[in-house]
């Protein structure tokens, strides 16, 4: 497989509310990527635009980007897969890349939640699920990931504070991102008050919506060579995907869909999970980030709570896990989280994270989920 | 013609599943089974993705299934805010049969537990709806 590499990355700010149109949000991550990049317009080769639909009013969101962003007369087109659609974008500007029909690829995810309520949002998530079974009894994202939390507490024994541990490590580093939209910390009492969305899961175990964008610029090893002083290389990528009903899961304390991708994306980069020094994970929840620790094969079945637990998963620790703040604490803009979970990674191995930094980092991974597990996304980023 | 009724809020007017619905009037669930080969689906399905065949019976979930997992809704999306809190879960029957929907609002939601006996029954709603839920069997 041929060799393709990041040459440029930018994300806007995550905020609650953004004070202009998507348009306007998007070019905020393509000016900070493409001067990250040092490229012009016309040397981007084709785009692909990414985010979930009906929470603005634009259809064919990728030709409007197209427009505003410079990017015609290029190719473009919208890849989506709910919350992992740049890591989707990810993928396929690879193969495009990797496969030769073009040199050097955009990825573009966008996100702008706050044109609609709250209410409204979530009955679009619960749309993210089959809406003829499952739909009409009233479905929706923190639902979904409750009855992985209750499956996780009876399987192993997991409580409420295992979870709440994930949220108190998120918001140390959200303190610290100054993209986030969470910037304070946040104590172990205030995450346990019983502020119930789904039982078991509380207010402070969930991410909240934000408005953002994120871009992310991969060449070719010929075009990033000649670019590009600090190329990051894609090293491994897969995907995989379970069904989108319930009825159809085997069981409920984990996501197949991330282990599949996991197992294909360690193969290809031919490492094992213990050679991965930094990573950045879907905790859209805190059951999200605990099954991922299983899931990526950083903790055996069961040992996610003690990971946490003795903070081997914070910066200092054996593997360090969304020391940006994670979903929990940037927000989540749903079409353009991965790509600022790929900007983190490819930061930390340029060794350009700042007070994030994972000392010598030298092997990074994202993963990246759709919906409650309909899709998985793990990449695997190196410095050679 | 009848499919839309189906659930508190429905988005889906035709199928060709729809005699799930008729079903459901009569106090049943049922789920297909594919008569080429003998997969057995819940949901029901018009179409075999084991064989491609579209040729399909109904057969009936009864008896006991048991609950794998659940939830308390405190929050609800939009057009569903009158039932707050609703329990949403998931119970294993016969044959591997999955079945996820409503549990019943008459249940003592603090008293529900993972492993505990259900079964399903039909309920009508307002405005000639008609749904199931997951009961204490």
């Amino acid at each position: 497989m041929a060799k393709v590499a990041v040459i440029g990355v930018g994300q806007s700010s995550f905020v609650r509310a953004y004070p202009g149109s998507i348009r306007e949000l998007a070019f905020e991550a393509y000016r900070e990527a493409m001067k990250d990049a040092g490229l012009k317009s016309r040397q981007i080769d084709a785009s692909v635009v990414c985010s979930a639909p009906e929470y603005d009013k634009q259809r064919t969101p990728a030709g409007l980007m197209a427009e505003y962003l410079g990017l015609n007369p290029q190719p473009t087109f919208y890849v989506e897969s709910v919350c992992s659609s740049s890591s989707s974008g990810l993928r396929t500007a690879y193969a495009l890349v990797a496969s030769g029909l073009h040199d050097v690829v955009l990825v573009l995810g966008f996100q702008k939640m706050s044109e609609i309520s709250s209410a409204e949002s979530q009955e679009r998530m619960g749309r993210g699920a089959d809406i003829q079974w499952e739909a009409p009894f009233g479905t929706m994202m923190p639902a979904y990931y409750a009855m992985y939390a209750r499956g996780h507490f009876e399987q192993y024994g997991t409580t409420e504070e295992d979870l709440a541990l994930i949220r108190v490590k998120a918001s140390t580093y959200g303190q610290i991102n100054d993209k986030a939209v969470f910037r304070k910390a946040v104590a172990l009492e205030k995450i346990m008050e019983p502020k119930y969305i789904a039982t078991p899961l509380k207010m402070f175990d969930c991410c909240a919506n934000a408005d953002g964008s994120s871009c992310v610029i991969l060449a070719s090893e010929e075009k990033a060579k000649d670019l590009c002083d600090n190329p990051v290389w894609i090293k491994g990528l897969g995907m995989a995907t379970a069904p989108i009903n319930m009825a159809g899961r085997d069981t409920f304390s984990g996501l197949k869909c991330a282990q599949l991708a996991a197992k294909q994306a360690y193969e290809m980069a031919g490492i094992a999970p213990s050679d991965v020094d930094v990573a950045e994970v879907h905790d859209c929840f805190t059951i999200a980030e605990m099954m991922a620790y299983t899931d990526l094969g950083f903790a055996e079945p069961g040992g996610g709570p003690d990971l946490i637990r003795n903070k081997e998963t914070y910066r200092e620790g054996k593997i360090p896990v969304n020391v940006d703040g994670g979903l929990l604490s940037k927000g989540h803009p749903i079409g353009a989280t991965g790509g600022s979970q790929i900007r983190t990674i490819v930061l930390q191995l340029r060794g350009e994270a700042g007070e994030m930094q994972v000392p010598e980092a030298k092997t990074g991974l994202v993963h990246n989920i759709g919906g409650v597990g309909i899709y998985g996304n793990v990449t695997i980023f190196g410095k050679e | 013609m009848g499919f839309e009724q189906f659930g508190i809020v429905s988005f889906t007017d035709t199928t060709k599943a729809e005699k799930f619905v008729e079903f459901l009037k009569n106090n049943e669930i049922r789920g297909t089974v594919c008569t080429e080969c003998g997969t057995k689906f819940f949901p029901p399905r018009s179409d075999c993705n084991s064989c491609l065949s579209d040729s399909m019976d109904w057969f009936p979930i009864t008896g006991e299934g048991s609950l794998l997992s659940f939830t308390k809704a405190t929050f609800a999306p939009a057009g569903f805010e009158k039932d707050v809190p609703y329990m949403l879960g998931i119970a294993e029957f016969d044959d591997g049969m999955k079945v996820f929907g409503r549990l019943d609002k008459t249940l003592d939601f603090d008293a529900v537990k993972a492993g505990m006996k259900v079964k399903i029954r039909t309920v009508d709603l307002e405005e000639d709806r008609i749904t199931y839920v997951l009961t204490g069997a």
